[in-house]
């Protein structure tokens, strides 16, 4: 977390590339622009960074939230610790003003004058009379109220030294065809940076300095990430209904299929479906998988409980399909525009009747590329539903990740499909027969052969396709589907651990959690207590996962939801002790902070933070002696 | 217990259509409906039909929901891939089936229930996108399954065979398919083989989504007196307003083309489509005419019957989609994934 030293105590001196901004604004005033410009800013300046939208479900007029984290030792998760805020919305200041930390900086408009009620005698104001500015330098109230927001990023050039030569060649790139806007944002980031110049004393101690170049490292969000995976997946067939936060995924497959998937003659090699619902969208993902396209469909939780009918037909009929979950938080509409972990077990049983599915957990936009790719291999491979859940966080925030690398020796894995040959060879064909002994029987595509003709049905069915309602013939294929779940465990993508030397406890999370989880490691190693990290990527859980939590005496599961879902699924499909879990859960709709994970972990780890922990201490810290430094 | 297959019986003297089939090679596994079933007469029909198109069962694709009508897509062509959903949702699969194999046939077998309840929706919005199927409602106005309902179609006041009366207003599902855009519809009985039949072939020929309203009386739950849906019912009240044939012998269809009865309509796979209208001013190109005749003999209690309305030159999904001619499903991996060249350039626009 940002201003922590290793005791996870305050910062009170310089802090060059270790500290967190909030910008607060109005819906729909432009400020996105200007927040995205200082992100990509810091971004080439080679030094960590993370910028986190929280922002209302509104189009225009409520209030916004921008969480800019810079760490030089590349904690990018997100910090409820500020040290600056930008409050540049009235509406706000009393929570804006609250919120930064003792000893930080309030910018503000002081084209009005600050209520006495805002005034902390902790930190410092930085006025600066933007609006003031804007009116004697533009006309049009529309363009007034865009250039404020790119005067305030201005003035945090100067405050806390955002390279110049960087922000003039973002402009250039953004504006090359538009000079007179162009010249307008120099104008506007001029009026901020010299009005801070002249009256602050820049830069502020919060600030940044150009780093090595090291790794290369782009800014994606983990959408863009999904819909290029998809691209680079092969799916052809894209069914959807539009809804937040996971509409970007269809909007940059249509995108990055514009550009990559058109033929000179302006003819497609893709088809795109903006269904009636999430019903619909489901039911031609599994027209399509059926019929052999890779297909998938993008959604958050309100239309996987839509799809979850189709997806039982799915999982029965075995029918290959991608489902991208981005998770927001629920339950019912919930906030949309803020961020949670769900639907972890809606997920993992969805539909009817006794099913199980395939989920796979990406933690940042790298993995959101990868792992699509994987979806759809491990679709077709298993012929099932595939799920890939993600997260708002994930899903709409820029994340600062690795150049995404592509292997040109992968082929796609259309898993076991007879064809006119294989059929030949063939006295019959059995739609459901497991020849292999591995659960997987084969397929056949619609319209290759009349000898691998079969009929799909959610009713009853024999291991050779036919409509049965007899005991044995009906338990002998669900049997089956439970041997080929088995058989899937190994080929999913492995968990990641982290072991650290004389490890007391285990820390278990998925997706998003990842970074936060991986820094309070860090804070706590600092501290002498040594965890080891174990992130599952997917469900259901392989061999490593239950071996790791049974080395353990002590485990803490960290969950982005209020139920704990991650721990009932750890308790239902492993063979792990209940008893020995620790539930540890964010669920306010933002993002998870290393703060928050230190709050469920250390009273049971360190009873000695705690007093209402005091009684067991004595045992407790036997369980976990604190190294020696 | 598990389905039925029918015997094979040798007959050697059976016709045999272009490829050599006879129409047991189109048809299926033995009925599990009520006998008497009108549903069964189309499932003969479909089968008749296919037969007379030369049609390999192999490429063609059969589709159904859930319901009495949906089982009967067991019925035909075993040879056929087969999808049997789950209720209401037929449309959608065929919708994503189509995207990704747009070369093969698509016939849809749905009932009121499916189409006009729990399916509505999904039955408008495959109009919208004129997916290239037939889509053929077998429509009894009641809940066959589940033991006698009434169903959306169910006229007011008709009567159930507990004795009720229908209290809420029916859904034509002729009107509704004409005013979201149809581009192909048609209303037949059960009962009436001789109109039904090149109804169908010509829906199979058409390019987008035809849309078979085909009364179907439902010889257990609604085939009382007191029901707008019996056989008695619906013998005495169907019209036919426009007929349907391939006529190959063109003379004679010139002089009766010149008298105004005879319509022809060219079909997309270069074909020509006879519609025989019984009125002369009647044109079956016209939604407005075919919208306000409708309305005209629902006022007097006629059920319209034909092939009411056609629109041939209908943009079908793939062609508004500008899809490629190739089947989406077997585009080669290499024409889809842009490789390492492909993203290293697309990183630096994300630096």
């Amino acid at each position: 977390m940002s201003g922590t030293d290793e005791e996870g105590g305050l910062h009170t001196g310089s802090r060059v590339n270790d500290f967190a901004v909030k910008v607060a604004t109005v819906n729909g005033t432009g400020s996105a622009s200007a927040n995205g410009l200082i992100l990509k800013v810091i971004h080439r300046m080679e030094i960590p960074v993370s910028g986190k939208n929280v922002f209302p479900s509104n189009i225009q007029g409520l209030p916004t939230w921008y969480e800019l984290r810079m760490s030089r030792q590349g904690h990018l998760a997100r910090t409820p610790r500020f040290d600056l805020i930008v409050a540049m919305n009235p509406s706000t200041y009393a929570r804006d003003v609250a919120e930064v930390q003792p000893g930080g900086w309030i910018l503000y408009d002081d084209s009005w004058p600050l209520s006495k009620t805002l005034i902390r005698p902790d930190v410092t104001y930085l006025g600066i009379p933007l609006a003031r500015l804007c009116i004697g330098k533009f006309a049009g109230s529309r363009v007034r109220v865009l250039m404020k927001n790119i005067a305030y990023a201005g003035a945090l050039a100067a405050l806390i030294g955002l390279d110049m030569d960087i922000i003039r060649e973002l402009l250039e790139e953004t504006f090359s065809r538009k000079k007179a806007l162009l010249e307008s944002n120099y104008v506007a980031v001029a009026l901020g940076y010299d009005y801070a110049r002249a009256h602050f004393d820049c830069p502020l101690p919060i600030r940044l300095e150009k780093m090595e170049p090291g790794h290369r490292h782009i800014l994606m969000d983990g959408n863009t990430a999904a819909a290029l995976g998809c691209v680079y997946a092969g799916a052809t067939v894209g069914a959807w209904y539009p809804i937040t936060p996971a509409t970007s995924v269809m909007d940059n497959f249509t995108m990055l299929c514009k550009r990559f998937r058109t033929e000179p003659d302006g003819t497609k090699n893709f088809a795109i479906l903006q269904a009636e619902d999430e019903l619909a969208a489901a039911g031609m993902v599994v027209g399509a998988g059926w019929m052999g396209a890779r297909a998938f469909t993008s959604t958050a939780g309100p239309g996987i409980d839509l799809m979850s009918e189709f997806v039982g037909l799915a999982y029965y009929t075995e029918v290959p399909c991608v489902f991208f979950d981005i998770q927001r938080t629920g339950p019912s509409t919930g906030m949309p525009t803020r961020t949670q972990q769900g639907d972890l077990l809606t997920i993992a049983y969805a539909s009817h009747g006794d099913t199980k599915h395939i989920a796979l957990f990406p933690a940042d936009p790298e993995e959101c590329f990868h792992l699509t790719v994987a979806a759809f291999d491990l679709a077709e491979r298993f012929q099932t539903p595939v799920f890939v859940v993600s997260d708002l966080d994930i899903g709409m925030n820029d994340w600062r990740i690795p150049r995404l690398q592509w292997d040109d020796d992968y082929h796609w894995d259309r898993g076991k499909v007879l064809g006119e040959a294989e059929l030949a060879e063939l006295e019959s064909f059995s739609r459901y027969l497991d020849v292999d002994g591995d659960g997987i029987a084969a397929r056949t595509l619609p319209g290759v052969s009349a000898k691998g003709a079969y009929f799909v049905r959610g009713s009853g069915h024999d291991k050779h396709g036919n409509y049965t309602e007899d005991e044995e013939g009906y338990q002998e294929v669900v049997d089956r589907l439970v041997r080929k779940l088995e058989t899937a465990k190994s080929a999913l993508p492995a968990p990641v651990i982290g072991r650290r030397e004389g490890a007391c406890a285990l820390l278990v999370c998925l997706g998003s959690s990842d970074a936060a989880c991986r820094e309070a490691i860090d804070l706590l190693a600092a501290r002498g207590l040594a965890m080891d990290l174990l992130r599952v990527r997917a469900f259901p859980f392989s061999q490593d996962v239950d071996a790791l939590l049974a080395e353990h005496d002590m485990v803490f599961v960290v969950d982005q939801n209020r139920d704990g879902q991650l721990c009932t699924l750890l308790v239902n499909e492993t063979s792990v002790e209940k008893a020995k879990l620790h539930s540890v859960r964010h669920y306010s709709g933002t993002p998870i902070s290393a703060v928050h994970v230190l709050d469920g972990v250390l009273p049971v780890l360190d009873p000695a933070t705690d007093g209402t922990a005091a009684t067991s201490r004595s045992t407790r810290q036997a369980k976990c002696p604190r190294l020696q430094a | 217990m598990t389905s039925i297959k029918k015997p094979r019986i040798y007959m050697p003297k059976l016709e045999r259509n272009a490829l050599g089939l006879t129409r047991m090679d189109y048809e299926g596994g033995m009925s599990t409906l009520c006998a008497g079933c009108g549903h069964d007469s189309i499932t003969a029909a479909v089968v008749q039909a296919f037969f007379e198109l030369g049609l390999p069962p192999h490429r063609a694709v059969k589709l159904s929901g859930i319901g009495c009508s949906s089982k009967t897509t067991a019925y035909f062509m075993p040879q056929a891939h087969g999808f049997n959903g789950v209720h209401g949702r037929m449309p959608a699969v065929v919708s994503g089936a189509n995207a990704a194999q747009r070369e093969l046939t698509y016939i849809g077998i749905s009932g009121d229930g499916d189409s006009l309840s729990i399916g509505l929706g999904q039955l408008c919005h495959a109009i919208r996108r004129n997916v290239n199927m037939l889509y053929v409602l077998e429509n009894n106005g009641v809940y066959g399954l589940t033991k006698g309902q009434f169903s959306a179609s169910s006229d007011l006041g008709s009567k159930s065979k507990k004795g009720e009366h229908n209290q809420d207003g029916p859904i034509d599902p002729v009107s509704m398919a004409l005013s979201v855009g149809a581009t192909f519809v048609a209303r037949s009985f059960s009962g009436d083989k001789e109109q039904l039949v090149p109804i169908l072939i010509a829906g199979l020929r058409h390019r987008g989504f035809a849309f078979i309203d085909v009364l179907s009386p439902c010889v257990t739950f609604n085939d009382h007196e007191g029901s707008t849906k019996s056989y008695t019912f619906i013998r005495k009240s169907t019209s036919e307003v426009v007929g349907t044939g391939f006529v190959p012998i063109k003379e004679e269809i010139a002089t009766q083309y010149e008298s105004g009865v005879v319509h022809p309509v060219t079909m997309h796979d270069g074909t020509t489509l006879y519609l025989r209208k019984v009125d002369a001013s009647y044109d079956p190109t016209d939604r407005g005419v075919a919208y306000a005749n409708l309305r005209e003999r629902q006022e007097r209690g006629e059920i319209a019957t034909g092939l009411l309305y056609i629109q041939e030159d209908s943009a079908d999904l793939h062609v508004r989609e500008k899809t490629v001619a190739t089947p989406l499903r077997d585009l080669p991996f290499e024409s889809l994934c842009p490789g390492s060249a492909g993203l290293e350039k697309l990183m630096d626009e994300y630096l």
